[in-house]
């Protein structure tokens, strides 16, 4: 295509997508306007109904809980395509080159690091599981803590080295709890038929709004996607690493 | 007051947008990008929208930065 009429087709697509735009942004309530009629309804009925102080996750994981199901399902179906996609191909190899210098070692990080590491890691190993439990209390849940939980394991890398981290995360587990957790949303879920009611309907003790353990299935399916995204994330870290540290092309 | 700390996110935002897209270097431009995502959150927060804000921060801050400076390193042993 020549350069011209590369500039008329550009030209064409963005009059199009201005006047589109536009007229989409023109519909728009007006910013800072007042909430629309559901968001009302919600903030007035969610706290009373799902004994929640925080909407959001009444809304994410019960009013709209099938949305997040298959999120979830999104999250480990992409995890598991990266896995087969990372994977060591027929030509590369996880063997190290022979070391040509054995006496010289890699020198470990500062003592400084370290103790940033040590200080970091447990930190957020804290963070991430309050943010995962307090879901229906305060913004956050399963997804945020669960990132928050595998980034406890970078820290751990950047703080020593690849060695240490494989100790700290067995493969077998990891896979494990992303499908466990994935599939606990579905058995959650499934308490509701068992119950008589429809499929993910809060069927569990709400509890007090505002206490440590309240509003039902909101809590449960939080931990259990707490579990699935802290798997996910760290298997996602675990092939990146791998890739980097670890595989190499073969040698011919 | 809430409408000028709205302003100074919005501001934020349209600058570290335009650096992302300004930064050629890859490497420089994972950085570029962690700012950005940094300044969607401030923005979120201005807008009391604090889920998004942290999703945006685990995301932006963490998985992010993380698979595309893997990825760089990764292609660059294979090109050595």
């Amino acid at each position: 295509m020549s350069r011209r009429a590369r500039l008329v087709f550009f030209a064409v697509a963005v009059t199009g997508l201005a006047v589109t735009l536009g007229i989409g942004l023109a519909g728009l309530p007006s910013f800072g306007g007042q909430l629309s009629a559901y968001a009302r309804m919600l903030n007035e009925l969610a706290p009373q109904q799902r004994h929640v102080t925080d909407v959001v996750s009444a809304i994410s994981f019960d009013y709209r809980g099938i949305d997040t199901l298959f999120e979830e399902f999104i999250l480990l179906s992409a995890v598991a395509s990266i896995s087969v996609l990372l994977r060591p191909l027929s030509d590369e190899t996880r063997r190290l080159p022979e070391d040509k210098a054995p006496d010289r070692t890699i020198p470990p990080p500062s003592p400084a690091v370290w103790l940033l590491a040590v200080f970091l890691s447990s930190l957020l190993l804290l963070t991430g599981l309050e943010t995962v439990t307090h879901g229906q209390l305060t913004p956050g849940g399963g997804f945020q803590g669960g990132v928050v939980l595998a980034s406890g394991l970078y820290v751990v890398y950047l703080g020593t080295n690849y060695a240490t981290v494989e100790r700290f995360q067995p493969d077998a587990l990891l896979e494990s709890s992303d499908g466990l957790g994935a599939f606990g949303y579905v058995v959650i879920g499934l308490l509701g038929l068992l119950a008589g009611t429809s499929f993910l309907s809060n069927v569990v003790s709400l509890g007090i709004t505002g206490d440590a353990v309240s509003s039902g299935t909101i809590q449960l399916l939080n931990v259990v996607v707490g579990v699935e995204v802290f798997g996910g994330f760290a298997i996602l870290a675990s092939e990146f690493l791998d890739q980097t540290a670890v595989v190499r092309t073969r040698q011919r | 007051m809430s409408q000028a700390v709205i302003a100074v996110a919005l501001v934020w935002v349209a600058a570290a947008g335009t650096a992302v897209v300004l930064t050629r270097d890859p490497l420089r431009q994972a950085f570029t990008a962690g700012f950005f995502g940094l300044a969607l959150a401030f923005f979120y927060l201005s807008v009391q929208a604090g889920d998004v804000a942290l999703s945006q921060i685990v995301v932006g801050a963490i998985a992010l930065p993380l698979i595309v400076l893997l990825s760089l390193a990764k292609v660059g042993k294979d090109q050595k």
